[in-house]
This record gives C-alpha cells, structure tokens and sequence, in this order.
C-alpha cells in the first residue's frame, strides 16, 4: 500500500493549477539549506492531501541535485549509495541522453549545467496573482536567509486557447500516462496500459522485477522518493510551421504532416484510429483515445510513423519489456504563444517538463539514449525523434505510404534543449530527515 | 546509382580498447557497429564441475526455440555460439552473439526475456555472477561488461545487414518464386 502521506503529490495527483514557478537554488552553506528546507517543508503538499479538486491556491514540490544532498550534509557513505547515474548528474550523462550540438550543456542557460545547483522549488498556483503573491513571499524568505541563492526561474503558465493541455505546436497533451497499482484503481481508462507496480515510480515498493529493489541509504532518506529528470525544451514554432507550409500546399496536407510526426493529429486524435481525417470529438473523449495498440491495428506505420514521437515514446505492444520503461511526465508550457499567421518573433517558449521514474537509467536515460536518438530504431536507419531527438537537418523522417513511402530528408530542429537537470524527489519524512541535519540516530531506521 | 554498401565485403581493424572513440553508453563505453553487426563475446570461468548443466542447458534452449521461434526475437539476433574452452586444465565458457541493437539494451533485455519466461540462465554457473541478478539488471551487466573480450577485427561477407533485412529480402525472393509459379 502506497504511504500517499509521505509522498510528494507531484506525480500522483494533478492540481487544477493555471500557473507555475519553477526556482532553481543553490546553497552557499549547509546551515542555510536546512534551515530554508526547514521553512518549506510544512508546506508541501502530499499525494493524500492534494488532489484535483484540492481547495489551495498553490501546491509546492522540492527536490534536490545530488550536490544538493551533499550541500546539505549528507554523509558520504549515503551519498555513494545513490546510483551512478544521478551522482554524475544530467551534465555527465549529455553524451548517454544524445545531448549534443544546440542540446550541449555548454549552450544552457539559467545556470541549470553549473555543479552549484542544489534543489528546485516548484510552485503550482491556481492563477497568476496567487503566483505572484508566492514569489514575492519566497523572495523574502530567501533575503532573511542570505546564503540560499536564487541561481534561476521559470515561469510557466497555460496557453490559449484554455480548456485542454497542450503545447505551444498546438498538439493536446496529457493523453497518455502510465496506471500505477494503488494510485488508478478507480479510473482505468480503455487501452492497452496494464496497472504497474508502485515501485516503477516509488523507491521502497515492489517494481515489475517483482522485488523491493535496493535503495539509497538510509532508508528514511529514499523510502518513496522518485528521481526527476528535468529538461527545458524550446519550441520553435514559426521554423515548425514554415516546415509544414513545406510540406504540404493545403491545410489538409500540412496537417498530416503535422499528425505524422507527432502520432496523433494536433486534437489528440490517434493516427492509429483515424488515419485519413482527424476526428477532434475522438481527440477529447479519454475513453477512447488510447484504446489502441500498434503490433495488430498498424504494423507497418501506414497509419501511425514507426518513427513519429509517440510511437518511439511509447512503443506500446511492439517493444518488449515495456512495463520497465514507462515515465511519468509533468511539467508545462513557458513563454507566450505564437498567434497563429504570426512569423517567429524570437522569444523563447516551449515545455519545461519533468520526467518521473524510479530508475533514470533503466527509464529516463533508456527512452533518450534509444527511443529519441537511435538513428537505427526500429531499422529506420537516419532517423531520431522528431521533436526530442536531436535534430541538426541531417536526419530523415519516413512517412510508410502505399505504394512507396514518403522520405522527408534533412529534419529541422523543432525544440532545442535549453536546460536539464536530475533531481531526487524526496518523501515527505526524508524532507525533515534533511532539514534537521540527517541526525545519525535515525540512520538505523 | 549509388552503390549498396553490403555488396562489398568490408573487414574492419578495431583498437585493442574495443572502440574507436569513447562514446559513453548508459553503462560504459559504446562498442561499435562493425561489418558483422554489433556482438560481444563473453569469456568466464566455468565453476569446476558444472559443466553438465551447460549440456542440459543446451538441451532446453533448443527445445524451447523448436516450441516458440520467436524466443528469443526481442535480442534481434543473427546468431548465437556457446563454446567451452580448456585452459590449463580448467574449463571456460565463451558466449558469442552477433545481433543488432546496442550492447546495454541487449543485455537488459535479456534480463528481463529470462525473468518473464521464468528461466535461469546459465550463467549462473560462472564464477562471480550475480546471484541477485534477476532483480539487479545492472550488476547483471556489469559482469557481461567486465568479461566480454573486444574483437580486434570483425568481417562482414555483406556488411552491416541487419537480421531483419536478411529476412525480408527472403521473404521478397520467396513471393516473387510464387509470383513466376503462377505465370507457368
């Protein structure tokens, strides 16, 4: 049984949040870190407390970089307990998650690369005042503390038009997430997605190996944490749509361009279940837009790409050992919306999104290392993930037509990574084991 | 016309690392792909008197192939060797696989392909194998990793053909058989 009054809500439940903060910090002594982490533990909401119809007006989540456990005195035995690859961070593993050329760590920006990152604040609001009311309280706080510095932000907020998710290509999102055992009981929706065991996404839980796998130490630090992987990503919207007035000489044909990368057309509407013409009602209605699978409905892509990103992301039927490889995805759109007809005006926008797992390993850095930058996936041969692979225009993108497919040559790049992070999401009891200096007595527990 | 690059033979000379570059993978470095495709060859000491069990291993797999053929398909294989080897009166095992996706994804898949069908593998007698490596993938891969021996030049009769395309162009030659038989 999940101990939801320990875990951070962060990846069970949603908030009915129209606005978000996130706040990278990073503390210059580990008095200071504690005594800020003092502060804020008491408001952090739980995965029992906090839900969709949660009366708050804001919902915070912390976590911590691995030299954030350290900055806030973590002894060294515990903090070589933690798996390689969030010791050496998201920085180290560049090379593993394909992160090079534009995506390259020395091109980010808001100090994300630099060793000084410690923890995020990330602050769920239910409108722009209550956030601002938040970050002025929180820039307070942090001027009463001194030594806890404000290395970055980010703001994120919803886009028009409101009234479903999605993101600034205009594609819905939150389709499709993983149904975990215990937390989706009540609402199974129809689809090929089995319930999966807490610990996929929980550290001290059973996971798919149907064990308890080993934790960092001491066990009131990891027991029902999950580790976040964090990237920026910047959408490049106005390249995007001139892409796609490229690619086709009617709306019609751009749109399924449009809906041939992505997997779905831009209204939700699996490819899978509507290969010809997209059906927005099909799109919003939960009950069905999932209802499909790959392996009998479209072996050979003629509906939906091999290569198209939600195919590659979530191979559902047609790859082995997929129970091992499901994520949970949180996060949000930055930046304002490019109206439609306007040209791209420079600003940066796009989705800072985090990415939930109990394995960054076996989950995180698999899905970047071979479902989003294997030029070979799936025999494809020059191909990466259109919109997370990295892209330089010297990849292809196979569309599977009868009689002979489509080859579209030389990709541009549609996102570039501008930042990116691993971060240990600790449980509620672990937050006040580290705010009172992980006093040793309770290392036997 | 270009020219298809698996009509030429190709022999590759690899540095005695295993690489040409270091390519940092999840859980090491990346060996590359070569004319024979990617591959490993694991060499381990077999556990004194164990040998036996490699024969009824043997046994197994090959009853288990003949009742499911597509066993062993996730590992996108071309070909499998078990070899036994007397070195000064004691017995090694070398496993050398030719397959096509990467090292660590083929490891890890095959963790999870022996976990799922409820097998053991026998490499559970080898001397220093995990003994948890059911429910510790990469202590698993950390043995494959610290005992696989880099080849040091790899051939390919037709380089770089995936074990799909092989089949496929099989397939093809089988149809088009069909297709002249229907014109007699």
């Amino acid at each position: 049984m999940l101990e939801l009054s320990d875990i951070q809500h962060f990846l069970v439940t949603r908030t009915p949040a129209l606005a978000a903060r996130y706040e990278f910090l990073s503390f210059r002594s580990s008095a200071a870190g504690r005594t800020w982490l003092g502060g804020m533990v008491d408001k952090v909401g739980t995965a029992q407390s906090v839900g969709a119809n949660s009366p708050d007006a804001r919902w915070i989540t912390i976590a911590f970089t691995w030299n954030g456990l350290r900055a806030l005195g973590l002894d060294e035995a515990s903090l070589s307990s933690f798996p390689d690859e969030f010791k050496q961070g998201m920085v180290e593993r560049a090379q593993v998650l394909g992160l090079t050329g534009s995506n390259h760590p020395d091109n980010w920006i808001g100090e994300l690369a630099l060793p000084a990152l410690h923890a995020i604040a990330i602050l769920f609001a239910r409108d722009d005042a209550e956030r601002e009311r938040c970050t002025k309280e929180h820039a307070r706080y942090l001027s009463e503390l001194r030594d806890v510095d404000l290395l970055s932000s980010l703001d994120l907020a919803a886009i028009p038009p409101f009234g479903y998710a999605h993101e600034h290509f205009g594609y819905r999102d939150r389709l499709s997430h993983p149904v975990i055992e215990g937390v989706d009981d009540d609402h199974p929706t129809p689809g090929p997605e089995t319930p999966l065991k807490p610990g996929e996404f929980f550290l001290g839980y059973v996971d798919e190996s149907k064990v308890v796998p080993v934790m960092p130490q001491p066990e009131i630090l990891s027991r029902n944490g999950s580790y976040l992987a964090y990237l920026r990503i910047e959408e490049h919207v106005g390249a995007f749509r001139d892409f796609l007035r490229e690619q086709g000489n009617t709306t019609d044909e751009q749109e399924m361009v449009a809906a041939k990368l992505m997997g779905r057309w831009r209204s939700g509407a699996p490819l899978v279940l509507c290969p010809q013409k997209d059906d927005p009602e099909l799109g919003a209605d939960r009950q069905r837009t999932n209802d499909f699978n790959y392996g009998k409905m479209d072996p050979y892509g003629y509906a939906c790409p091999v290569g198209s990103h939600m195919r590659r992301m979530n191979p559902r039927d047609t790859a082995e050992n997929m129970n091992r490889r499901k994520m949970i995805r949180r996060g949000g759109t930055y930046g304002p919306a490019l109206p439609p007809g306007v040209p791209e005006d420079g600003v940066e926008r796009g989705i800072a999104a985090f990415i939930g797992c109990a394995s960054l390993i076996r989950q995180f850095e698999f899905a970047m290392n071979v479902w989003a930058n294997d030029p070979n996936f799936e025999e494809l041969g020059n191909e990466r993930d259109p919109f997370v692979g990295t892209q330089d225009g010297s990849f292809d993108f196979t569309i599977p037509k009868r009689p002979i497919r489509r080859k579209i040559k030389g990709l541009p790049a549609f996102t570039t990574i501008k930042g990116g992070a691993y971060f240990f999401l600790p449980g509620i009891r672990a937050l006040r084991f580290l705010a009172a200096g992980c006093p040793l007595a309770q290392h036997s527990s | 016309m270009a020219e298809n690059i698996w009509e030429h033979p190709v022999a590759m000379a690899i540095p005695k690392e295993g690489y040409f570059k270091l390519e940092q993978g999840r859980y090491g470095p990346i060996y590359p792909r070569t004319p024979a495709c990617y591959g490993f060859s694991i060499f381990a000491k077999v556990i004194p008197g164990r040998e036996p069990v490699f024969y009824q291993y043997a046994k197994r797999i090959e009853d288990a192939i003949a009742a499911t053929p597509d066993y062993l398909a996730v590992l996108k294989l071309h070909y499998l060797r078990w070899v036994f080897i007397p070195v000064k009166g004691e017995t090694y095992f070398m496993y050398q696989g030719i397959f096509d996706t990467d090292f660590d994804k083929y490891t890890e898949d095959a963790v999870s392909l022996f976990n799922n069908i409820g097998l053991n593998t026998v490499f559970e007698n080898l001397e220093g194998f995990p003994e948890d490596w059911k429910t510790n993938a990469p202590a698993f891969i950390k043995f494959v990793r610290d005992h696989q021996c880099p080849s040091f030049l790899e051939y390919g009769e037709y380089p770089f053909v995936s074990a799909d395309e092989i089949k496929k162009a099989l397939r093809i030659k089988a149809k088009f058989s069909d297709i002249l038989d229907q014109m007699q």
